[in-house]
Order: C-alpha cells, then structure tokens, then sequence
C-alpha cells in the first residue's frame, strides 16, 4: 500500500519535471514563454505563502514584503556582479534572494507570531505597509518610482548559458521551481511539519505535548521567506526590473487570491491558483479590458461555491471516484454546465456590452441588450434547479459514499 | 495501609498554592502532595476550583502565589511546555484534539517531542519507527485502531474522549492529570473509559478530577475534596466516605444526587 503511494508520488513528480521540460517545447511563442515563467515564480511564491496558511494557519497579508526585498537585494547583487564587485553566478541568485527572505522573516517573524488569528493577520498588514511605504522613502535602494533596473547577463556566458534568450531564463525558473516544490513538499513530511499542521488547528493542545506553538510559527514563517525570497530573486532575473510594486499590498493580495482559488487544505491547491490566477492575468487581460472583473467574478463564485479551492472540488469527488458513482453525477453535473454555460454568456454579453460603451440607439442596439438578459433569466432560472439535482444526488449519495471516505 | 504516610517519593507537591481572578479567589492556599505511582481522585462541588487547580499545576495559568514541584523540581509559573517536558500531561474537561489531523497523526504528534524530534525538518516522518510504534501502541490501548486514518474532529464524542486520553498519556509522562475523562458519557461508556483508565495510568502517576463518583472509588487509591478552594480532607476512599467534614461539606448531598443521576 504505501510502496504503492510512494510508487504514484514518484511517478507524479517525473511527470512534474517531464511538464516543464516539455511546456516550453508546446508553448513556444514569446508571449507564452514569459508567461510560463511567471507562472514558475508564482507556483513558488504560492506555495511558500501557503506554508503560512494552510499548513501553520497563519492568515498573512505581508507575503510579498519577503519577495519584494529579496527581489530588491537581488537586483543589487546582480548590478555588483556587472562591475565586478561580486562573483556569482546568476544561476545561484536565488539562493541569495533566499537568504534574504530568510533573514527578513527570521526579524519580522519573531516579532509577529506570537498571536495567531487576528492579531497576525492585522500586524502582518501594518508590516507591508510600513514596507511598502519605507520603499518610496529610501530611494537610494528602492530607487524611488523608477526602481532598479538590473542586466540578467551580467555574468557573462557560463557553459553557453548567457540568460539572454528567455528559454535560458525559463529553464532556470523551472529548475529552482521544481526543486522548491520537492523542498516544500518534503517539508510537510517532517516532524515541524506535522507539528504546524497541530498548531493551526489546535496551539494550546500542542504546547501540552511539549510544543512551544509561538517557536512552531516562527521557523515556518522563516522557511515561507526562504521560498518567497527566492521567488523574489527569480523575478529580479525574469524581468530585470524591480519597482516597490513587488512588495506592496495588492502584490500581497495577490497571493492570497492564488492559495484561496487553488485551495489551501491540499499542498498543490496554490500551485492551480498559481498557474490560473496567472493565465487569468497575461492572457485573459489580453482578449477583454474587462479582465479583472471576471477575476473578481470568479473568486467569489469560488468563495461561494467551493470555499475549500478547486483543489477541494477533486478532493470530494474521490470518494465517489473509489466508489465507482461518478457516472450517476454526470447528468446532474451536464444540466449545471449547460445552464451555468448559458449564464454565463450572458453575464458576459452584459459586461461587454457595458465595457464597450453599447448604447440603446436603434434597433440593432437593442438586441444583444434583450438576449443577453434572456440568457441570464434563463440560464439562471434552471441553473438554480441545477444546483438543486446537483445536491439531490449527493445527498443520495452519501450513505453509499461514508464507507469510501 | 496509609499510602500518604510511606516513604515513596513525591510525584507532585504543591504548597500553599493562591489563584485569584480579581478580586475573586477561587484556591485558597491548597497544600496538596502526590505520591509517586499512586491514582489520587480530586472531587468537590461545582465552582470548588478542580479544574482552575489543574490549570495552575499545567501551567495553563499562572498562580498568584505559592510553589508548585513536580518530582521535586519547581515548576511554579513555567509555560505549559516546559512543565509537560519535565513528564507532566493532561487532559481537558472539555474535548480539546486536534481537529483536522488523522486520529494516527494526533498521537504521533503527541511523541515527537518526548522523542527528541524537537523542530526538526531534515528528517521524514515516516521514516521515525520508534513514533511510529509509539503511536500504534497507543492506538491498539485506546482500542481505535479502525478509525486510524479518520479525521479527528469526525469520530463520535466517546471515541474523541478516549483520543484526549491517548494524546495525553502518548508521549509517556509518568504524571498524568486527567479532567473529568468520564463527562458526558453513557454508563457503558464510563465503563469502558473506567477500563481504559486503570489500563493507561499502570505504573504512572495519576491525578484526575471526576463527578462520578462510581468511577472515583473505583479508580483511586486516595482522594482529596477541595471545598472553596481548599482541600478540606485527603486520605483513601474509606476515610473520606468516614470523614465528618466532607460529608458535612459535600459528600451527604452531592453524593446522593450523583447517584441519582447514574440510574
């Protein structure tokens, strides 16, 4: 049994590393390769935000103050470098940028962790925005609105590798990516692991088997800079620019959003928020101007529907899966995509419409008005008798599935 | 034969131990003294301060005044952990586990410390036997062994009291503070906690704070009544059932009700 779970985790992270050896190969294109980075920069950063969330518990509002200086730092290690003030290779710049989110979050961390909960939270706000806001003050290393512009090639050509092209930068992304996910991943498995995990849900018990839950938060909270850091440093490398924009409250934000619509109760929940919330970001903004609505849209529905992220939504679907049930969900399942499909358009239809400025003049004008609210009162009107069947068969599901749970 | 008055060593002591809230005091100076490997009962009304006692010993509160020794070192006013590291575990009143671990990960979390695992992120988990086993026996002693992958916060409330237990005792302290492990429960429940009990605490020390009074004669080995805050009597079930004071106190009416309620 477990030689078989340790068989399908091996198998799953060769497919990991087959994946982003292969994307760049499908995806070849400009625009996609300088997404499929930030994706790996941001799988990282959600990934370390949620050794935070999900597994210590710690609801933190300041994530990107560790990626944003690190990111900083970085830009000045790489700018040393060019002058030859300093020599690394800039293969190893994360590891720097790591060092720096490590040493920020051991200060900062030591500081806020000693409340859970609100507390926290609130504090971990007040540090962002002191950071944020000691960013536009201290232009000498922020370098004020304009930021610090760095030079990937800085470190001449090593082995044919130049960071010119962005393949090269992409391969690099993709390896400390990949290595991050192995580090974090295995991180859970330890003893501190678990032992974050029994101080999310439970601090005082925890300090009654020995644990001190303030010194549990702190170490995570350390680790989670690491990450971010060299996330940060990847980012300093990918666009070879830094602004205070990196460490400020919506980048913050931002990061929740990820770890919130990836789901947070599963370790690879963020990495889908990850690599959607940033798909969303470079190409849907690409086809409609009206592209943060649909994201604020569709974080609510997430919220509503499934608050546990999409990785919830696989999670509860396993038990029917090991059931051999899934069939009997379909057609409930068809009824809610076509209806939720047919509001859909029309939600589409009416933003649009509003976006390009579409005015009742005339008749031609008219129509698109009239179906698009056809298809919303429609759709909508059997969408909820969806939702309905939807939960009908699950609730005569249950009894069958409590045995596969 | 007068437990108290061997020469076994002294498990716990505590010595004119004060707590008050304010203006309220709730221990008035309790002087109470624990022999090593003996099971002693802590009883009294409602509102006497049993589990605000419990509270001072683990740490959980500070005192106002007075000492607190566990095996003869001072543990007066030390933070929870420390005091649980010195080899003193409890367990609550009311269910207090860790909710959204598997039963399993709730007690191997209970031994990594006792193990010497401390913060430890180089190593796997899986790959500690000797948490690993630690965790299994005391699954099999707390006869969960099926509902080992079940989430705790999912198991019925007898099978999470008996997880509070398990938590409690895992890492193998050798002083056990119990808090009405019985609360709550069916009279074939008690029974089987009653069992359970005598089976965990073999050897160790035990101190447990319980209304049942079926379950305190039948566990202890000595009892003391606290009253007000102050322990009023302490000796072995006979002389406390004996004792003028407690039954002038407590026992006459307490008792009678008690026993009324179990039929």
């Amino acid at each position: 049994m477990s030689d078989a779970l340790t068989k399908a985790r091996l198998l799953l992270w060769g497919g990991a590393a087959f994946l982003f050896l292969l994307l760049p190969l499908v995806f070849s294109g400009g625009f996609s390769l300088s997404m499929l980075s930030q994706m790996g920069i941001m799988v990282i950063f959600a990934l370390s935000y949620n050794m935070l969330l999900g597994q210590t518990g710690l609801l933190s509002f300041g994530h990107a103050v560790y990626f944003g200086l690190a990111a900083f730092v970085t830009a000045h290690a790489i700018n040393f470098v060019e002058v030859g003030a300093l020599g690394l290779p800039i293969s190893l710049m994360p590891l720097v940028g790591g060092m720096t989110g490590l040493f920020f979050s051991l200060i900062l961390g030591f500081v806020t962790t000693r409340r859970p909960g609100t507390p926290f939270a609130m504090i971990s706000l007040g540090i962002a925005e002191m950071v944020a806001a000691s960013a536009l003050m201290f232009t000498t290393f922020f370098g004020g609105e304009g930021g610090i512009v760095t030079n990937r090639t800085a470190g001449g050509v090593n082995w044919g590798i130049s960071y010119g092209p962005q393949i090269q930068v992409y391969y690099l992304i993709a390896v400390w990516c990949f290595v991050s996910m192995v580090l974090m991943f295995a991180i859970t498995r330890t003893p501190l692991g678990r032992i974050a995990n029994a101080v999310r849900d439970n601090p005082e018990r925890a300090q009654f088997v020995g644990y001190n839950p303030t010194r549990v938060r702190w170490i995570m909270m350390s680790l989670a800079g690491f990450f971010a850091g060299i996330a940060g440093a990847l980012a300093t490398i990918n666009y070879e620019i830094i602004t205070a924009e990196a460490l400020g409250l919506m980048a913050s934000g931002n990061v929740v959003l990820m770890a919130f619509i990836g789901g947070i109760g599963q370790f690879w929940g963020p990495i889908i928020g990850a690599v959607l919330v940033t798909w969303l970001q470079s190409a849907l903004s690409n086809f409609t101007q009206a592209w943060l609505l649909y994201f604020g849209l569709l974080f609510l529905l997430i919220i509503l529907f499934s608050p546990g992220g999409i990785s919830n939504l696989v999670t509860i679907h396993l038990p029917a899966w090991r059931a051999g049930v899934v069939k009997r969900l379909m057609p409930s399942y068809g009824y809610a995509l076509l209806t939720g499909g047919l509001t859909l358009i029309g939600v589409i239809g009416v933003i649009e419409l509003l976006y390009r400025g579409a005015l009742f003049v005339g008749v031609h004008a008219v129509i698109p008005w009239i179906a698009s609210g056809l298809m919303i009162l429609i759709g909508g009107f059997f969408l909820r008798r969806a939702i309905r069947a939807v939960r009908q068969v699950w609730d005569d599901l249950s009894p069958e599935l409590a045995r596969w749970s | 034969m007068e437990l108290g008055e061997t020469m076994n060593p002294k498990a716990l002591v505590l010595s004119d131990v004060r707590k008050q809230f304010g203006q309220t005091k709730i221990i008035n100076g309790v002087n109470l003294e624990i022999v090593a490997g003996e099971r002693h009962a802590l009883i009294g009304p409602n509102g006497a301060g049993k589990s605000t006692l419990f509270n001072l010993i683990s740490g959980r509160f500070p005192v106002s005044s007075g000492s607190i020794s566990l095996h003869g070192s001072e543990i007066t006013n030390k933070e929870p952990q420390v005091i649980n590291r010195l080899g003193l575990s409890r367990s609550f009143q009311i269910t207090n586990i860790f909710p959204k671990l598997s039963v399993f990960e709730n007690l191997r979390c209970s031994v990594l410390w006792a193990l010497g695992y401390r913060y430890s992120f180089f190593r796997r988990v899986s790959a500690l036997h000797d948490a690993r086993e630690s965790a299994e026996q005391t699954l099999a002693m707390i006869g969960l062994e099926n509902r080992r992958k079940k989430m705790a916060g999912e198991l019925t409330y007898a099978e999470q009291r008996a997880l509070e237990i398990g938590i409690t005792i895992a890492s193998g302290a050798d002083v056990v503070l119990l808090d009405e492990p019985t609360a709550g429960m069916s009279r074939s429940e008690t029974d089987a906690a009653v069992a359970l009990i005598s089976r965990v605490t073999e050897g160790k020390t035990l101190l447990m704070v319980e209304h049942d009074m079926g379950v305190v004669f039948n566990i202890a080995d000595r009892i003391s009544v606290l009253v007000y805050g102050e322990v009023i009597a302490t000796g072995t079930p006979d002389e406390i059932r004996m004792n003028k004071k407690v039954q002038e106190a407590y026992l006459g009416t307490q008792l009678e009700e008690d026993e009324g309620s179990l039929t």
